[in-house]
């Protein structure tokens, strides 16, 4: 039975008791806080079983990034259990009762912290009030201890599992004045707690979306145009048919809307194992119209830019001051071209998705990180109603914002009803390659003036980016407050478009892992022309500590005193006043950048031989993400795999297209960052009163061109260019 | 083409192609899912095994070359002193983000704690520089790999 739910202003509070004896807790926003719940937010639930046990449901995707474990320590935390009492279930999808459900944008965190602190706090009261009753004393005697309740006076005690059935039935508090627990007090929130899936990673049991398994499954694979949006003309499925081993093999239509996000044309291969199915494509030949696409290459956009960079941006983002004669007046001018690569996604685990479609209904279990999406679109693409469509959200091998589209469901679920019997799609490495959302590739084209006191004072950028269908291609946009937007007296940011058919997506900090490496290394060129410190010429861009206009929301503008503070810490840790007694050919470079509500400064140490081969020495990270790192130990890990993979992708990574397809293929040409080029990262964070901000992705920005700036400082060489060329580099 | 490979010291029979890779024997057929696929072509190091104790990609490897030896799989791990000793590490230190990776990182790990107790960062960066971690967890890796050595 549920009890009358409580409602406040901002949350919506249930109990039940559970069959069994034990209670069951849900925490919601009210309705009307429609924004904020499309914004990823809460919807908890906790059961409390008379064994003592709690049971809370993780109800966002785990990509790696940690959710899974630090969500649930912060209601533990106010609940007051032992973090041994209590077992994390992954919940499916279902948005209608956990609100929306998905991992990206470092949201989790800023939205969930406070709303799961109350719903933590609310069970604790209800077990005081429990315990009051049961005693017939008042609740104001009683305190709580990991998970149960004690009184002192008479010296009794009960476990919350002993009252939930009859805390259940206690008057819900009110979720506005509910006090919480002063955080000096936390004792799970705060502290380093291993991650709640780590058991099972390391013994290899099954986890992830590649390892489902169902009764009478076969496995198959998907060869689709290797030019983006091309159609199928011919195949000879009737001799894939004939091979040894292969149970089925079909042309499959595609339902393309022009976005790439839905079926694609293609041929289905399978065969009870997957290397049965894939090993049959060697002998699959197809007849495709490439379309259009097909005239579109790296090389040709290259040129195009640079034909673009000599006319007038085609629009305005920003014009303040009068950046072209200040330009013209400037004492010293400067003028450089920055560009970098499409970039491919590749989380470890390639793309799959398995699905068994019967009587018009079809269950899913996909790596996803963003099922709801992926619902809708395997419901259109088969035709059938959302609610005949069940997601299972697996564990996930790595997402960086690929996951976060899901046209392997719609494979999947497509191949699963033609097969009739449940069916595993999984892609080979070259597949989620080629058939990849990449980083948008982009074009800057900067011109500066600085004063006779070295001070910026003009500041010009022509962005040739892409566009797709009339509007910009997916995150190949620019914020026109991009820094140094409100800090230069005379400044232009100014924009043209080249029309793309490759499909672009968000990119782990999507936009901001292309505008830091831009920004930040030519004002450190500016900083070089002025004749200044690097980290003192930013200091002076800063200016006193003060808030930027740009959003409406406090929480997203920029603070300089935030940033100013993050990089004066990274200077110290880095002994960065000591550089220039460093070895020849060794250097450090610093960077800053803001983004995801969080304020990162590094400063990157690197050796490079005379042959130009990169040695990665230290890097040094200080940030800033409020009052409250929920998990330490998850929080390191994120800030040091975020350094690591921006540095991975400035060495080694970036796709080209040649006639409209991804020539790379593999981890030989895209290469990932390894052990041995992977620098101890030392993470420092500085505690603000600010709400707790997420670190999944802010920490990646300023690597680059940190490294890059080193790379000056170590040669003289300037990389405007990614990924890096050490030939360059050489002495 | 019917085989009889022994993993983790059980003998199993399986009846496929011979050019099979080993990788998708244990996957498919033997629903041994530990092993990961990453890259099918080396690069990688998730699908590594030990063959008679000598790490080795399961993709590359065909089930026709396995003969008699003894293939151990992650599955196995605990059954060795080391293997159980790095799988408790590398869970107090909390080195997996998304965890694909780790079963391999632990594969490689092993071969060379049992060949080099006490290694140095040069040791290690050899050892471990064929398994991608995608994540980048690789300080944490090392830190593992160091407190096992230490603490054996
Ligand atoms: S899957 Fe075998 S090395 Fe990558
Ligand atoms: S933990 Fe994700 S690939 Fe290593």
């Amino acid at each position: 039975m549920m009890t009358a739910p409580q409602s406040s202003r901002r949350f919506f509070l249930q109990a039940a008791a559970m069959a069994g004896g034990g209670l069951m807790l849900r925490v919601s926003l009210p309705r009307h806080a429609e924004a904020a719940q499309q914004a990823g937010v809460l919807n908890a639930y906790i059961r409390i079983a008379p064994d003592n046990t709690v049971t809370i449901l993780s109800k966002n995707p785990e990509i790696g990034q940690g959710i899974k474990t630090s969500l649930p320590m912060v209601i533990a935390e106010e609940l007051d259990v032992d973090w041994s009492q209590v077992h994390i279930e992954q919940a499916p999808l279902d948005e209608v009762k956990f609100g929306r459900q998905f991992a990206g944008g470092s949201l989790s965190t800023p939205m969930n912290y406070e709303a799961l602190r109350k719903v933590g706090a609310a069970g604790r009261h209800m077990m005081l009030a429990a315990a009051g009753q049961a005693w017939n004393v008042s609740p104001a005697e009683c305190r709580t201890d990991r998970g149960t309740v004690n009184h002192a006076p008479s010296g009794r005690s009960l476990t919350y599992g002993a009252l939930a059935e009859r805390a259940a039935t206690v008057a819900l508090p009110d979720l506005d004045t509910l006090p919480l627990k002063d955080p000096k007090t936390f004792r799970i929130i705060g502290q380093p707690i291993p991650g709640v899936d780590n058991a099972k990673i390391v013994t290899g049991q099954k986890l992830f979306g590649i390892d489902t398994t169902l009764p009478g499954m076969l496995c198959a694979v998907y060869e689709k145009c290797p030019v983006f949006g091309g159609k199928l003309v011919s195949a000879n499925v009737d001799d894939i048919k004939a091979l040894p081993g292969i149970h089925d093999a079909f042309i499959v239509r595609g339902k393309s809307t022009g976005d790439m996000q839905s079926l694609q044309d293609g041929v289905a291969i399978v065969a009870k194992n997957w290397w049965t199915a894939n090993k049959a494509r060697e002998k699959l030949q197809v007849t495709w119209d490439d379309g259009p696409t097909a005239q579109q290459s790296s090389a040709g956009f290259a040129e195009q830019a640079h034909k673009l960079a000599h006319a007038a941006p085609a629009a305005w983002l920003r014009q303040n001051g009068d950046a072209a004669s200040a330009l013209q007046h400037a004492a010293k001018r400067v003028e450089a071209a920055y560009s970098y690569p499409f970039l491919p996604h590749m989380p470890l685990e390639p793309q799959n998705c398995t699905a068994h479609f019967q009587d018009g209904k079809v269950v899913l279990w996909a790596p996803t990180q963003n099922p709801a999406p992926g619902r809708r679109l395997v419901a259109t693409t088969l035709g059938i109603e959302e609610h005949d469509v069940t997601v299972n959200v697996t564990r996930i091998g790595g997402g960086f914002g690929r996951r976060l589209r899901n046209d392997y469901m719609a494979e999947a679920a497509w191949i699963a009803k033609q097969v009739g019997v449940p069916v595993k799609l999984l892609w080979t490495r070259q597949d989620d390659m080629r058939h990849d959302y990449y980083r948008p590739a982009g074009f800057h084209f900067f011109k500066a003036g600085l004063d006779g006191q070295g001070k910026l004072t003009a500041f010009s950028d022509h962005f040739v980016t892409f566009g797709r269908n009339g509007g910009l291609a997916d995150s190949a946009a620019m914020d026109s407050n991009e820094f140094p937007a409100q800090l230069v007296p005379h400044l232009q940011y100014g924009q043209s478009v080249m029309e793309l058919g490759i499909p672009t997506g968000p990119l782990r900090a999507p936009r901001s892992n292309a505008m830091g490496f831009v920004f930040q290394s030519f004002i450190d060129e500016l900083a070089h022309e002025a004749g200044q410190d690097p980290v003192a010429f930013r200091l002076s861009l800063l200016g006193e500590p003060h808030v930027l206009k740009g959003s409406a929301d406090p929480m997203r503008a920029f603070n300089t005193g935030r940033m100013r503070d993050v990089l004066t810490k990274v200077a110290e840790v880095s002994s960065w006043s000591n550089r220039r007694s460093l070895p020849a050919r060794t250097g450090k470079g610093v960077a800053f950048y803001f983004s995801h509500m969080g304020y990162f400064a590094e400063v990157v140490q690197t050796t490079v031989s005379p042959a130009g081969e990169i040695k990665l020495d230290k890097v040094w990270v200080v940030g800033d993400v409020g009052r409250q790192i929920v998990n330490p130990s998850g929080a390191v890990n994120q800030v040091q795999g975020a350094a690591l993979d921006g540095l991975g992708a400035a060495l080694g990574q970036g796709v080209t297209l040649d006639r409209g397809r991804v020539v790379q293929g593999n981890f030989d040409s895209v290469k990932p960052l390894r052990m041995n080029q992977a620098p101890p990262v030392e993470v420092h964070f500085l505690t603000t009163d600010h709400p707790p901000t997420g670190l999944g992705e802010p920490a990646l920005p300023p690597v680059i061109p940190a490294l890059c700036n080193a790379l000056f400082a170590a040669t003289g060489k300037r990389v405007r260019s990614l990924p890096i060329d050490t030939g360059m580099l050489r002495a | 083409m019917a085989f009889t490979i022994r993993i983790n010291g059980a003998a199993h029979s399986v009846d496929v192609d011979g050019e099979m890779p080993l990788l998708w024997v244990l996957r498919d057929e033997l629903d041994l899912k530990g092993s990961k696929y990453g890259c099918g072509a080396g690069l990688c190091g998730a699908c590594t095994v030990h063959v008679n104790g000598a790490p080795t990609r399961s993709c590359l490897l065909p089930i026709s070359a396995v003969g008699d030896a003894q293939v151990t799989t992650i599955e196995g791990m605990s059954a060795q002193p080391v293997g159980r000793r790095l799988q408790e590490v590398w869970q107090a230190l909390d080195v997996p983000q998304c965890g694909y990776c780790q079963a391999g990182q632990i594969m490689a790990a092993a071969n060379l704690l049992t060949h080099t107790p006490r290694p140095t960062d040069a040791d290690i960066d050899n050892a471990m520089a064929g398994n991608v971690c995608r994540c980048a967890t690789y300080n944490r890796i090392r830190q593992a790999i160091k407190h096992v050595a230490e603490t054996e």
